[in-house]
């Protein structure tokens, strides 16, 4: 696992194996040995500063970074989520939309602001806010720093699974450039919502995972002490993300995180931003959009394990059955020897039942 | 050595091979009953989860069964391992199930009318989406599109796979992605949500359908409701996060019983018909060359027209 955080371009995309060899290849080569625990603690230390209640968030930043800041409120359905600010902004005399998740710097305001967790309203402002941009022909800057979509019951009523469907699709067919900040956490669906762009980009020290390292340890350590190991796992750093290539680019942060300074975060923020929406803008969005979709058709590796045989799969009569119990041995070796499919045996539905759902978090 | 004996001991007299006690009302089901029945308790109408191959056999007309990519199997990628490396995982799941992954994709007929179909399958991992069930979910709409037939996915997930990590993550931008360009060009989608449609699938294709169908009872929902409980403390209300429930919201538009699915997806694909709308590039051509609009979204249809 690399570490590096200069900021570096991301290698080209991954490669997107359609045949391959059978069975399941490895992964990439096993890393040099590096002390586990020293390697969990650094990716800790990082899962922390994203998390740090003092990181600017997307109003500081934009405040720092660009001129003529105006907030638009509300989703013309339901209501105004605070989670999720959006409005008007220049940055380097470039008009935007911008979009962000928006956490708290005190605890007041983070229950006002629910601590970043959209409700669907939220996303469905965000929607509202992408397609006036679509009509104004103004490129969309999105900020993503959130826990996760909020879980609550009411969330749920008001359709929390659609709003961000939605969304995502929304912005995969979006005609203007959209150019995202991974800024703190990136929380799975929740954050993705939006975080679909033609440039994808991370502060440093954010972190971007499928779902929180302590849900991943919960479900598959069974026990919350283990985040630490689940995020070394998922690789949840804006190095990996970045090497993965599911970030373009990295923005480096001050030394000590990007409290530390806020306006050094920022001015960095600026430039990289500004120049990445200098490319995009020229562009027509017939290209735009064709390279937006083929950045993410290539997104996750497959492998084939060659042609499928498909043996006639016989049921056991009664004989049968009272054959496998009398004779030992017997039943172990039927139906074994083929490692690839169809060894399936009849009464599947004990091991359905035992498998919990692998629910995702917010 | 244990005796192996031809009888079983009294307390054993329902064998679990032979018997599945339905987990809604208790009720000992005899297996050859229950899947005489679709596998919907006698009883109490608890619908009992379908493997892949059954769901096809129940929708699909009898023989038009067409697989495609059935070779795809998953890549561990991120060399993750928690209590178990996740290639150890696959391949468990591969021999539990005799499935290569968690979704089947292929085209068939529903009712003579010809459908390009992905159907999940719960009992590997839980179902959960990686970048093989993304790109079968993703694959199944290019076809729908590029042979103009309706599309119908069958969800069955706990969400996103995480020994996946952010790639898992990215299939729901991957799929959504495909399905915005299906939409742009008329082809219907039927989404068909099932026990249990939860985390990144249901917030991704499976909330998109033109027409979302679940069946009875299914769990369908975005967080866990141990989550949504426990992070808010509240009460969850009556049947929180079960199909009925998403009908009452307004987020499915029809809950099916499974004996009425097949005759359901007859009479909705008579009007989720794809288009036959020529773009304005093909106007432009037929009004230069006079030829009848009919021949440019025939072309079109083909493959020969543009894009």
């Amino acid at each position: 696992m690399t570490d590096q955080l200069a900021t570096t371009e991301a290698p080209s995309a991954s490669p997107q194996a359609s045949a391959g060899p059978p069975q399941i290849p490895p992964g990439p080569p096993p890393a040099p040995p590096v002390d586990r625990a020293e390697l969990r603690a650094r990716v800790w230390a990082r899962v922390q500063l994203a998390r740090n209640v003092r990181r600017p968030h997307t109003l500081e930043l934009l405040g720092l970074m660009a001129d003529d800041v105006v907030e638009l409120h509300g989703d013309r359905t339901f209501g105004d989520d605070a989670a999720i600010v959006g409005g008007f902004a220049t940055i380097e005399g470039q008009r935007i939309v911008f979009i962000g998740h928006q956490k708290g710097a005190e605890v007041e305001e983070n229950i006002r602001r629910n601590f970043g967790m959209p409700h669907p309203e939220g996303y469905r402002k965000a929607m509202r806010l992408m397609a006036l941009a679509e009509r104004l022909g103004l490129p969309v800057v999105t900020f993503v720093d959130t826990p996760g979509a909020s879980p609550d019951a009411a969330s749920e009523e008001r359709g929390q699974a659609e709003a961000i469907a939605r969304s995502i699709m929304t912005m995969t067919a979006l005609r203007v450039p959209v150019v995202t900040v991974i800024t703190g956490e990136g929380g799975s669906g929740g954050a993705l919502a939006v975080a679909v762009g033609d440039v994808v980009l991370a502060l440093e020290n954010a972190i971007y995972s499928v779902i929180s390292p302590e849900g991943c340890a919960s479900i598959l350590w069974r026990t919350p002490e283990a985040a630490q190991d689940a995020a070394v796992a998922m690789r949840l750093t804006a190095a990996d993300q970045l090497e993965l290539g599911v970030v373009d680019e990295v923005i480096g942060e001050p030394e000590g995180g990007a409290h530390t300074d806020p306006e050094a975060t920022a001015r960095a923020l600026r430039e990289v931003i500004a120049r990445h929406l200098a490319a995009l803008v020229p562009q027509h969005a017939d290209a735009l959009l064709a390279a937006r979709h083929d950045r993410y058709r290539r997104m996750g590796t497959v492998a084939s394990a060659g042609p499928v045989r498909r043996p006639r799969r016989e049921r056991k009569g009664v004989a049968d059955r009272l054959r496998d119990l009398l004779v030992p041995g017997r039943r172990e070796s039927a139906g074994q020897g083929s490692t690839t499919t169809e060894t399936a045996s009849d009464d599947v539905e004990s091991t359905n039942a035992a498998d919990a759902p692998l629910h995702e978090e917010g | 050595m244990p005796v192996n004996l031809p009888f079983r001991p009294r307390r054993d007299a329902l064998p679990t091979d032979l018997w599945t006690q339905c987990p809604s009302c208790g009720e000992m089901l005899y297996h050859k009953q229950l899947e005489k029945n679709l596998r919907v308790c006698t009883r109490c109408n608890h619908h009992f989860r379908l493997r892949a191959s059954d769901r096809l056999a129940l929708i699909l007309d009898p023989d038009t069964w067409e697989e495609r990519d059935a070779d795809l199997v998953s890549v561990d990628v991120l060399g993750f391992v928690d209590t178990k490396a996740y290639p150890d995982r696959l391949t468990a799941a591969q021999a539990t199930t005799g499935a290569r992954d968690a979704a089947v994709r292929g085209v068939g007929r529903i009712g003579g009318q010809p459908v390009s179909v992905c159907v999940m399958d719960f009992a590997f991992m839980g179902g959960s989406m990686g970048a093989v069930v993304g790109e079968k979910v993703t694959r199944a709409a290019e076809d729908a599109r590029t042979e103009r037939i309706p599309l119908i996915v069958v969800s069955a997930s706990g969400g996103a796979r995480m020994q996946e990590g952010t790639l898992a993550l990215m299939q729901l931008a991957r799929t959504c992605a495909e399905l915005a360009r299906l939409a742009g060009d008329g082809v219907p989608y039927i989404s068909l949500m099932t026990d249990p449609t939860t985390g990144g699938v249901f917030a991704s294709f499976a909330a998109l359908g033109d027409v979302n169908i679940a069946e009875p009872g299914s769990l369908i929902g975005f967080a866990g409701s141990r989550v949504a409980a426990g992070t808010t403390g509240e009460t969850l209300p009556e049947g929180f996060q079960r199909a009925e429930f998403l009908f009452r919201h307004g987020f499915v538009d029809r809950v099916v019983p499974r004996h009425e699915l097949r005759d359901e997806l007859v009479t909705l694909l008579r009007y989720l018909r794809p288009v036959e709308r020529p773009t304005i590039v093909g106007v432009a051509e037929a009004v230069v060359t006079g030829d009848p609009l009919v021949e440019v979204a025939a072309d079109r249809r083909n493959g020969r027209g543009p894009a």
